[in-house]
Parts: C-alpha cells; structure tokens; sequence
C-alpha cells in the first residue's frame, strides 16, 4: 500500500493517538472502565495498523519478532512475579493487600503490576498472531 | 404466552445464536466455517452470562454516590475470561487451518478425509 | 519452612505456570528441558506433601489472593484431588525424564523449548482443575490444558496430527463451552461459584428447570472431555498422531482428570441422590459405558498402528471407570480411583514403550515392528508387563483394578456386569496378543537388522512405569487407601 499517501499520513498521525489511548485505558483501568486486556488490544492494533499501511518488513524492524515473543513470555512472567512478591510479603499468592503498609496503597500497586503484565503479554500475543498470519508467504 | 416469549427475549437471542453456531459447525465441511460457526456458538454463552449480570434500573458498576444500584459486575469479567479464551481458540484454530492449507493444499473437510485416506 | 507449607496449594499450580514462560525465555531446548524437570518434580513434590497432609490431617483449604470464599477462589486440596494431583504430577515428571531424546527426534528444531513451555501449561491446567474449588476457574483450567494440548498434538511430525488436533479443538471447545452454559445456569440460580457453596444452595432448588438444564449440560460437555463412547472421536487420532511423549502424558492423565471433575460434580455439588435418584444419570452413564467397553476393544483389535490401537483401548477403559462411576455406591467409585490411577499407569508405560520403538524404527504400525523382541528386549519387557496390566492379570496393577470393579458390581447384585466385564477384557487378550505375537514371533522386516535397544533416558522412565504396574499390582496399600478415603470424602458429600 506503499502509494496510497492518504492512508499512510493519516495513519501516522493516528498511531501516536492510539498508543495515548492504550496507555490511558491501561492506566485509568483502576478507576474506570479498562484494563490490561482491553489496553493490549488498542496497544497491539496501533503496531498491527502500522504493519498493514507500511509493510510487514519495516513492522518487523519497529518490533524485532524474536523480542515480541519474549515479552509474551516476560508479561506473564511479571503478573506471576506480583503473585509471588504477596507470597513473600506474608500474604497469599495475589495478596496485594501485603505489598505496602497500607492495604489499599498495596492494592492499587498490586492491580498496577499485574494488569501491566497483562497489557504486556495480550499486546505482544496479538502482534506476534499477526505476525504469524501475514508473514506466510502463500 | 406471547408476553412470556418477550420478557425472556435475551435468552431466546442466546438460545438462536447457539443453535446457529452449533449448525454450523456441524454442517459444513470448510474448515473456517467451522471455527466462525464454533465463534458464534460461544458469543451466545457470551450473551446469556452478560444479559444475566443485568439489575433492573441499575447503572454500569462504577462506583459514584449519585447512584445506589448497579449491575452485577461479575459476569462481565467471568466473560472477559471466556472472551480471552475464546480469541486464543480462534487464533489457535486458524493457525491450525493454515498448516493444514499447506500441506494438504485444501481446507474442504471431504477433500482431507479422501488425502488422509485409511482413518 | 514451616511458613511454606500452608503456602502449598497455590505452589502446586504457580510453579509450573511460571516455570513456562521461563521456558520460552530460555531460548534452548536443553536448559527449557532443565527448568521444566525442575519445575514438574518439585510439583511431584509437592502433591506429595499435600497427599501425605490431607491423608493425615484433613482437608486443606486456600485463599488465593487473600480473598475469602465464596467471593474469593478458593483451592481446596481433599484426598480425592491430592490422589488425582499426585497422578498428574509424578506421570508429568516421568515423561518429561523421558523426554529430551524423543524430542530431539520428533519436534522440529527450534521449536524445543516451546514444546517444553506447551507442557507445562498442560500440566499447569491439568493439575489446576483439581485443586480448585471454584466452579468458574475449572473451566479456565479446562482450556489452558486443552489449548495447550490442541497446540502439542499439532507438533507431531506427520501431516495427520493437524486434521487430528483441528478435530480435537472443534470438539473440545464445545464440550468446555456446555460446561460453561452449565455454570453460568448455576450462577443465575444461586449466586455463586464456589463449589462448598453451591453445595449448600443447590438443594433448595433442584427441582427447578435451569438447575436441571445445568447438570445436563455440565455432564455432557465432560463427558466429551474425557471422551466416553460416543462422544470419544477425536481421541484415536490425537493420540495416534501426537509425539511420543504428549501420548503417553495425555493418556495417563486428561481424560482421567475429566471423570474427577465428573466424580466432583455429581457427588459433591450436585449430590448423588440428585443425580441418581430425581435424574436417571444410572442409565445415561451405565449404557455408553458398556457400548464403550466392547466397541473401544473392538476396534482396537483391527487397527494396524498399535499407537491408535492403545487409543482405542483407552476408550474402553474410561468404559470401565465410567461404569464404576455409575454403580455411585462407595465400592463403585473407590474402583473408579482405583482403575483412574491403574490406567494412568498402564497407558503411559505402553505409550513410552511406543516412543522407544518409533525413536528406533521411525513408525509404531504393527507389521513394521514384527521380530523386534530380540533386538530391544528391555523395551519388549515393558510392552508385557504393561499388557498384562491391561488385561489384569494377577500381581499387576490391572488386576486390582478389575477385583475391585467386579466387587463393586457384585455390591450392587449386577452378575450380568461381571460376565460382560470379563467378555471385554477378553477382547482385551486378543489387542494385546497381536502386538506380543509381532513382537517375538514374526519374522524380521527387512531392514531392521542394526536396529538397537532404545537410549537409556527413554528406557529407565519407560521400565520404572512398567515396574510401577507390578509394583502396584502387589503392594497396593497406598492407593488403594487414598482411594477409599476419598470414595468415602465424595460420598459423604462432605463440605471439603
């Protein structure tokens, strides 16, 4: 789609938007609607957007595919790792109630790692099925 | 009767919606038709848990002191669940159908048991 | 140490499910093999610990995340689950020993440490349906272990294991999305999802048609899960076509932890006056067993691959645990442990044997094997002692299963079981005969000359499952104690 100059501008004026959003529905997630789920999905789109316009050769300059699929690995990694943090502290596995001195602090710390890790691992998922699905060369 | 029929109307939706996945993925012999009948089979359990979760006069569970009744929250993220789930079955099963397109050069499910040949 | 203990619950699950993406992390074949060694034995470990802690002390129960139940989830470790956790977990392990030759031969390269990643989330599922004692979280459970099982089985090398593991997929989602509809039904009518809970509250409304819906629903859909006649299509073919060591693991350990969620269902939440009194679930289980028993044997007699004829076999014996099952009296279902234990240990002897012989030979079709009892007689050791198992023979682990089936038929003063138990088990003698009789009595293929004993990674796990069939079959104290601990804890319908 190297020709089509509209899609291409307008495509780069919008990705920086669409990770804004990500970033707001992954960070608002504990006051609002949102969440790492929902969060990795728009984040993921805006690389899989960028892909579609540009080419799958410079998408996968942007997000090298063999570190994509180390933070799928990496995000799951930092949700168990919250767990195990609550562990340590003297809770259960995902007590976050543990983790600061105040339970609610330690809640609001816990819930933010955790979907971090979340946003993490679906934002990486999606790029690396997309990645999957177009790189076949048939 | 009629009025019985209209006050369920979401578990009819559901109960539609399931049967015409299910047809689907029984009926038809191209691989992607089945995981797009297997989609739909599972938005309707989408549905019947989401539609459940709903309080009459509530509002969206966000916690505000102008309002005192909400909808029943944890069905939605008991279906978030499900909906992960779900994305990663179809994900899986496309990926599946791909491979399979490569080294059978078919996705018919009669063209594959004739190649498969003795089963 | 002391503070780990009540910490062990939610280690059961959590090591594995992080040892996973460590996997993956690691990049290597050899060290992803490594950490998943580590994180299945120290999971062996731990059921043990937690078998020997329930036995003992009684039930254990666990907050995860601090959160009481029933709003929280809730683990709950009871004879019954640390039985079927011990199961999963040292199966787990011995095939994952097993594992780095036949991986080496069979999974392309490259691709080792996300075989070894697969595996543990299989194991990760698995060993969570048992522990939970949260109706939701089953299902999320039920699909981390059979996505991951649907990805394994479409690693083996032949074309076949796509078309089996798609077949796998279609069929394995519908039946954990009737065990969703089946939960959800539950939730609407009571509120919550904690299994002590629903126990509590499904009694004052059971008569009422969404809880009735929900138990039809709920029993299906397992039962396509853990593949009871006819119901068992896509098991031949996943089996058959899987790598040697994703056989032998999902065959020990799947479908039996199916029957336990099945065995949780309807004894603990649902009651067995429910289910066998107000519903005929007598019949529904008891027919397809029997059809299960004779059909599954049957076709196994006529399959040219013994690894599909093991399949085969396997439907056959879930016949038998089901029907156990269904006799719902404290004998019935102590058999039914009993045969989910005994099979898991039959089926992945066989299937590692198997594994050794495709490693040499490159095919486990009947008439490509003929003659090889001289050149890998350890391999051919186990082949016999797992066979006899499976016929139930006397001092083998088969034979206690069956004492203890035809003793619970007699119970119930079902004589005609018993005939048509042992009827079955004759066509068992006419499978297993086949495969003996390629093995020392045919004449070499062409070909096969050089061919060697398997390497000993495979042989020792492969000989220590065998020698646990035997071992089994005489010193039966701690299974069969466990078991009828757990028939009584099911039975009782205790809150657990």
């Amino acid at each position: 789609m190297r020709h089509h100059r509209v899609l291409r501008i307008i495509s780069k004026l919008l990705i920086p938007f669409i990770m804004l959003f990500a970033l707001y529905v992954q960070f608002h997630g504990d006051f609002g609607p949102g969440g790492g789920f929902q969060a990795g999905v728009i984040f993921g789109s805006a690389f899989i957007l960028y892909g579609l316009i540009f080419g799958l050769e410079y998408a996968r300059m942007v997000a090298p595919p063999a570190i994509v699929t180390r933070l799928v690995a990496a995000g799951v990694l930092i949700f168990a790792g919250t767990g195990y943090a609550g562990l340590f502290a003297g809770g259960n596995f995902l007590d976050y109630g543990v983790l600061k001195s105040d339970p609610v602090a330690g809640q609001h710390l816990g819930i933010l790692l955790v979907e971090f890790g979340v946003g993490t691992t679906v934002a990486a998922s999606m790029i690396t099925i997309f990645f999957l699905f177009a790189g076949r060369d048939r | 009767m009629l009025q019985a029929v209209l006050d369920h109307y979401n578990y009819w939706i559901a109960i539609l919606l399931m049967m015409i996945g299910f047809y689907t993925v029984v009926a038809r012999g191209n691989l992607v038709k089945k995981i797009v009948g297997l989609n739909i089979f599972q938005t309707s359990v989408f549905l019947l848990y989401i539609s459940m979760g709903k309080v009459t006069g509530g509002t969206a569970p966000i916690l505000d002191e102008r309002f005192s009744v909400y909808s029943n929250p944890i069905p939605h993220v008991l279906i978030l669940t499900a909906i992960v789930v779900g994305v990663a079955t179809t994900a899986l099963g496309l990926a599946l159908v791909v491979r399979i397109r490569e080294s059978y050069g078919t996705i018919e499910e009669d063209e594959l048991d004739l190649l498969d040949g003795e089963t | 140490m002391s503070s780990l203990i009540p910490q062990l619950p939610a280690l059961q699950v959590v090591i594995p499910l992080f040892a996973a993406p460590l996997c993956v992390l690691a990049g290597r074949t050899g060290l992803a093999w490594f950490i998943a060694l580590a994180a299945s034995a120290t999971a062996t470990l731990t059921a043990a610990v937690l078998a020997y802690l329930t036995y003992h002390n009684g039930t254990i129960s666990y907050e995860m995340g601090g959160w009481e139940p029933p709003w929280g989830i809730e683990y709950v470790v009871d004879t019954a689950s640390a039985f079927i956790l011990l199961l999963v977990a040292s199966i787990g392990t011995m095939v994952l020993i097993y594992s780095p030759a036949s991986v080496g031969k069979e999974i392309r390269s490259g691709r080792g440490h996300l075989y070894y990643c697969m595996y543990l989330l299989c194991l990760t599922g698995l060993l969570g349906i048992a522990i939970t004692g949260d109706a939701f979280n089953v299902f999320v459970f039920l699909e981390i272990s059979s996505l991951s099982s649907y990805a394994l089985i479409a690693m083996g090398g032949q074309r076949k294991a796509l078309t089996a593991a798609f077949q796998y997929l279609i069929m394995g989602t519908i039946g954990a999305t009737f065990f969703l509809i089946g939960v959800g039904l539950l939730y609407m009518m009571t509120g919550t999802l904690n299994m002590a809970d629903l126990q509590t509250r499904i009694p004052g409304i059971q008569d009422s048609r969404p809880v009735l819906a929900a138990f039809a629903f709920i029993t299906v859909g397992l039962a396509l899960k853990a593949a009871l006649f006819p119901l068992h299509l896509w098991l031949p073919n996943a089996y058959a076509f899987a790598p040697s060591g994703v056989s032998a693991f999902m065959a020990a350990t799947a479908t039996k932890v199916s029957l336990y969620v099945l065995l949780r269902f309807t004894f603990t939440i649902f009651g067995a006056k429910f289910a066998f009194l107000n519903l005929p679930l007598y019949w529904v289980l008891l027919v397809p067993a029997v059809f299960a028993m004779f059909a599954g044997s049957f076709s196994a007699i006529f399959q040219r691959d013994v690894k599909r004829m093991l399949a085969y076999s396997s439907v056959a014996q879930i016949g038998y645990i089901t029907l156990a099952i269904a006799l719902a009296s404290s004998a019935g279902v102590t058999a039914a442990l009993i045969h989910i234990f005994n099979h898991g240990l039959m089926k992945a002897a066989l299937f590692c044997a198997m594994g050794c012989i495709f490693y040499r030979i490159g095919s486990t079709r009947i008439d490509a094997m003929a003659g090889l009892g001289k050149q890998m007689p350890w391999t051919m050791t186990a082949i016999v002692a797992g066979g006899l198992s499976l016929l139930g023979v006397p001092l083998t682990a088969g034979f206690i299963s069956k004492w203890y089936l035809v003793q619970a038929a007699l119970q119930s003063n079902l004589w005609w079981l018993v005939v048509l138990i042992v009827l079955s088990s004759m066509l068992a003698l006419v499978y297993v005969w086949r495969i003996v009789e390629a093995l020392y009595f045919k004449e070499p293929v062409a070909g096969n000359e050089g061919i060697r004993e398997a390497p000993l990674s495979m042989l020792l796990p492969t000989l220590l499952l065998a020698g646990a069939n035997v071992y089994f079959g005489i010193d039966t104290r701690v299974p069969i104690a466990m078991a009828e601990n757990a028939a009584d804890l099911l039975l009782r319908g205790q809150i657990w």
